[in-house]
């Protein structure tokens, strides 16, 4: 952990050298997903429910759902460029140091101009609480907690599948972005909405429902009190991501020089 | 015309090359289309009466969007413009005889046009056979398909000649993310790329309607489902061909200036 500490120092001290461009691609994350804010907003002065949640439930849904996607992608988003580190060797050079190798390839680069986006998470995140007349009790705050953790964990955990696939093909897939950007995007109004069939993955292969649906309803008072354990649940996500990416290093053999 | 015809045909056929990447790109797409249209069913549910389109037609503009969102996305710039910029390859492209704005123009439009022409026909064959409301509907009529077609040239060539501002603009600020970034962001939500246009209220529609953006993907994709006929769609129409030239002669201007100043970088 202190290693990963130094490691985001240097980057941040890096980028740092290059201000304005640094500032205007905060700027640009930002406006991306206020595209989505602004939408749901358009879509709502039209329809007044979706599903029996209110315009105040889905904002907080999604506040909640980008700051776990958010958490999730400003340190393990360097997975996204894996293809490259396998085949340019820099795995290799990964491979020799005494170090875990997720570890060094978190700390490899880290993107700042995601700030932009986890500002924009947080700016959600709190106006999703404010608008939503939610009744505080300390189970809700723990809740809340959970899901964020929950939330990071399996957003990591796609992360890391996809790193892992590369160890196999050497090019990122392009249909993990319907997990990650997609869940993310989607992620917006619970899952529920998109009818029975994708509830049901939703909830068995990817556990979106569990990070996203069933603690959202704790917080509206119409669950049940354990759906709040749920997220943590969804933790277990990551034992067959950790699996997938052993047996990818295992099965690696060096590409380029 | 010709060097640039050449130009057209050499990138165009370079696109075809990647049928892998096609392929990806196109699971991916189809289920992206299936879950917005899954959303908008969840709305359809909620009111039907609130609903601006028919639902047939919202998921024909889904599915045509997916389809062809090669020609309209304007995130897909090509990075090899900006970079050559930022390090110094373009003296190379100004020592030919030829224009800039032109070829780079002709790339631009051989680029989308490969990777729509491999993209779009498994999806729309895949759409084609989903049941009823949720597939893709037949065009309502042969006028409307036909005059569907043309607008979606016509919608190309602005989403393209609107791309051309942004890399005319890169020569000045040499950095290109910010600029990117916030062009990008605002044609996707002004072109009804986040939702389409006609889930505006009136007033804020109005409005969009006139501007550049709606002349992109809105006006093809609408003609397609019908939503757009009679009186208006002439409109639309003549907008895009408006629209179209204003940013060609725009474009040309900008060009014109930055060969005045243009500092080449790198070494």
């Amino acid at each position: 952990m202190k290693l990963y500490g130094k490691f985001f120092m240097i980057h941040l001290k890096s980028i740092m050298e290059y201000k304005t461009s640094f500032i205007l691609s905060c700027i640009g994350q930002f406006l991306v997903s206020f595209n989505v804010f602004l939408g749901m907003y358009f879509m709502f002065r039209r329809f007044s429910n979706v599903e029996g949640f209110t315009y105040n439930d889905v904002l907080l849904c999604f506040g909640i759902t980008l700051m776990e996607f958010s958490l999730a992608e400003s340190f393990a988003r360097r997975f996204d460029t894996f293809p490259s580190v396998i085949r340019n060797g820099e795995f290799d050079r990964i491979m020799v140091r005494p170090r875990n190798e997720i570890l060094q390839v978190l700390g490899s680069r880290v993107e700042f101009s995601r700030i932009g986006r986890i500002l924009q998470a947080l700016v959600m995140f709190t106006y999703g609480f404010a608008v939503s007349g939610i009744r505080w009790t300390f189970g809700k705050i723990v809740t809340i907690i959970f899901m964020l953790i929950g939330g990071t964990a399996v957003f990591s955990g796609l992360f890391l599948i996809y790193a892992a696939i590369c160890f196999f093909t050497l090019e990122g897939l392009e249909f993990m972005n319907i997990f990650t950007d997609g869940a993310r995007e989607y992620g917006k109004y619970p899952v529920s909405i998109y009818g029975k069939t994708v509830f049901q993955l939703c909830t068995f292969v990817v556990p979106y429902a569990l990070i996203q649906y069933y603690p959202l309803l704790v917080l509206l008072d119409r669950g049940k009190p354990y759906y709040s354990l749920l997220p943590l649940a969804a933790c277990l996500f990551l034992i067959p991501c950790l699996l997938l990416w052993k047996t990818g290093v295992r099965h690696y053999s060096s590409a380029g020089s | 015309m010709r060097k640039y015809i050449a130009f057209f045909r050499l990138r165009f056929s370079m696109g075809l090359q990647y049928r892998a990447a096609a392929l990806a790109g196109i699971v991916t797409q189809f289920v992206w289309g299936a879950m917005e249209i899954l959303m908008f069913r969840a709305f359809y549910q909620a009111d039907a009466s609130a609903f601006p389109m028919t639902f047939q037609a919202t998921c024909a503009y889904v599915w045509m969007q997916q389809a062809f969102l090669a020609l309209f996305m304007a995130w897909m710039m090509e990075n090899e413009i900006f970079d050559s910029i930022v390090n110094g390859n373009i003296s190379y492209e100004l020592c030919r005889p030829i224009n800039v704005y032109n070829m780079w123009f002709s790339r631009s439009l051989a680029n989308r046009l490969s990777k729509a022409v491999l993209r779009s026909m498994p999806i729309l064959l895949a759409a084609v056979f989903l049941p009823a409301p949720y597939g893709l509907m037949p065009p309502v009529s042969l006028p409307a398909f036909l005059l569907f077609l043309i607008t979606l040239f016509l919608g190309l060539g602005v989403t393209v000649a609107f791309c051309m501002l942004v890399y005319m603009v890169s020569f000045f600020t040499i950095s290109s993310t910010g600029v990117r970034m916030v062009a990008v962001s605002v044609v996707e939500f002004l072109s009804g790329g986040v939702i389409p246009l006609p889930f505006f209220p009136d007033p804020v529609r109005q409005v969009m309607e006139l501007l550049p953006f709606a002349s992109m993907q809105n006006v093809p994709l609408r003609i397609y489902s019908g939503d757009l006929s009679g009186p208006p769609m002439r409109h639309a129409v003549f907008l895009q061909i408006f629209w179209l030239f204003a940013l060609i002669a725009l474009g040309r201007c900008l060009d014109v200036l930055a060969m005045k100043k243009i500092t080449i970088q790198g070494g």
